[in-house]
């Protein structure tokens, strides 16, 4: 093990110009997948505080009793992709229109009978803010015989699913993209270093090392490389994102970065794609070296 | 521990280069491969450390078949065999020492056993006084040294060496050639393909001659076996 990061470590010193290429080439990839990912985790933050007002109101009849309401209103409670129920009365919703629509602040006033319903508000759980479970759980509201009409933002909600979908498939394309570009330049780098180090892989052989004894510095020396380069693009992207963000008060002050848990997605991945690059270059090139 | 049996070996071209080879080489013997390029005689080492494979017949070295040898198993022969080249082939990062160690190191030698091993090789080439120096800062022969040096320090059972004095002076070949002999004199088989008559001529040893791929002249042939090697 000692020599096998010793050799990996040494083709680092024998060629410092193509393994500062490769390291730089890996980390401009990955800083590229890292910039869309930073766009894509603060699109999704964004969607977030949509998603979080997705809401399906469930009119109902006037005069309907209150023990009627407040046994649904558990019943509801209790579907899975509920997170919150909340009943508001006749008298609720006409001083929240009064408080609210301003304009009709005198219309409200001279009213003599209440025409607002009650009504059943029901917020929906994160991950079930999609357009057709948000649908579902309205048909079965619709299913309470107390309950006259149901409305939701249907449009909007189906908006909301296809940005999600767009910005997935985005992202899972470019992503793909630079991850196939990141394999295909290190497995050139470690060609070149292959070809480099043709004599000392002969003498090796002569002197009877085995063939994953030879690959094992090379697979060593893709995954550091994968690694550095994981690390410079987190740097890249870091640097990328203070640049963006701009000083306090700015319109992107609210902008959020990698978390740690993501920034190691992004190294392990950096190492993943180093080691990927290496077994297929080595594989295919270590046979005609 | 060398026996090749009716081997043919012939390339994608076409080209054959072994023609029904049939010859046995036993330990403690030095045998000399002759003849012009394209005899044959690089072919017949690179069959020895199953670099190539026979088109037919059978090739086997140490114990090992090289006519069905897998290419996992192809290290397992190579330990047992030293290899030395007319272009000495040393790393030219590596000091003299390093160069030997690495030997060491790719076969998994325990390291605490290394450094001892190394000394014990250079001082039997006579190189223990420049264990630290570079390829470059070496002579031919002293080059040369250190690669015998290598090819020993594993013990093998089996030294090859092809043309291991065509790019030295007389008197590094002399020092060279006299290296080998201690080699053989100590028991270990040699295998040293030459085309320096000179140097077969001064060794009472067993000449095999080549010629288009065919034995044409092998002096044990006309010899008794015990007068032949030591």
């Amino acid at each position: 093990m000692r020599l096998l990061t010793r050799e990996a470590l040494l083709s680092f010193r024998r060629a410092p110009l193509l393994s500062t290429l490769s390291v730089t080439t890996i980390a401009f990839s990955l800083f590229t997948l890292g910039l869309f990912g930073l766009v894509a985790i603060n699109l999704r933050q964004a969607l977030r505080g949509l998603e979080e007002r997705v809401e399906i109101v469930a009119f109902v009849f006037r005069g309907t009793p209150a023990e009627a309401i407040a046994i649904a209103t558990q019943d509801i409670a209790a579907f899975p992709e509920v997170g919150d129920v909340h009943f508001v009365s006749e008298e609720q919703a006409l001083a929240r229109a009064r408080a609210e629509l301003v304009e009709f602040r005198d219309a409200y006033r001279d009213l003599q009978v209440n025409p607002l319903p009650a009504s059943i508000e029901v917020r929906m759980k994160e991950g079930y803010r999609d357009a057709a479970t948000v649908e579902r759980v309205a048909d079965r509201l619709k299913g309470f015989s107390f309950v006259d009409d149901v409305r939701f933002g249907r449009d909007w909600i189906q908006r909301l699913d296809q940005l999600r979908n767009v910005t997935g498939l985005v992202g899972l394309v470019i992503g793909l993209a630079f991850a196939g570009v990141a394999v295909v330049i290190i497995g050139v780098t470690i060609r070149l270093t292959l070809l480099q180090r043709a004599r000392e892989i002969a003498i090796m052989r002569l002197v009877g090392a085995t063939n994953w004894f030879i690959r094992g510095p090379f697979l060593l020396e893709g995954a550091l490389k994968g690694l550095f380069g994981g690390l410079l693009s987190l740097a890249l992207c870091w640097a990328g994102w203070r640049l963006f963000r701009g000083g306090t008060g700015g319109p992107f002050t609210g902008l959020i970065f990698f978390r740690p848990d993501q920034m190691l997605v992004i190294v392990l991945f950096g190492i993943l794609l180093g080691l990927g690059g290496s077994l297929v270059s080595v594989g295919r090139h270590l046979r005609n070296v | 521990m060398i026996r090749f049996s009716h081997v043919y070996k012939s390339y994608p071209n076409g080209a054959l280069a072994l023609k029904d080879l049939s010859f046995t080489a036993n330990k403690g013997e030095f045998v000399f491969l002759t003849g012009h390029s394209g005899a044959g005689k690089s072919t017949i080492l690179k069959l020895l450390y199953a670099e190539q494979q026979p088109t037919s017949g059978e090739a086997r070295v140490s114990g090992y078949n090289v006519s069905t040898l897998k290419r996992d198993e192809v290290p397992k022969l190579r330990r047992r065999l030293g290899i030395v080249f007319q272009d000495f082939r040393l790393l030219e990062d590596r000091t003299a020492a390093e160069n030997i160690a690495f030997a060491l190191e790719v076969t998994g030698a325990r390291r605490d056993t290394i450094a001892a091993r190394v000394m014990r090789v250079l001082t039997q080439v006579g190189l223990s006084a420049k264990s630290r120096a570079y390829p470059r800062e070496l002579s031919g022969g002293e080059q040369q040294r250190v690669a015998i040096a290598r090819a020993l320090v594993n013990d093998p059972a089996i030294l090859i060496a092809d043309e291991p004095t065509g790019n030295l002076d007389e008197r590094a070949t002399r020092g060279v050639f006299q290296l080998l002999r201690d080699i053989n004199a100590g028991g270990t088989l040699v295998v040293m393909a030459t085309h320096d008559l000179d140097l077969v001529r001064q060794a009472p040893y067993r000449i095999i001659e080549l010629r288009e791929g065919s034995l044409v002249y092998d002096s044990l042939a006309d010899e008794p076996a015990s007068e032949v090697g030591s």
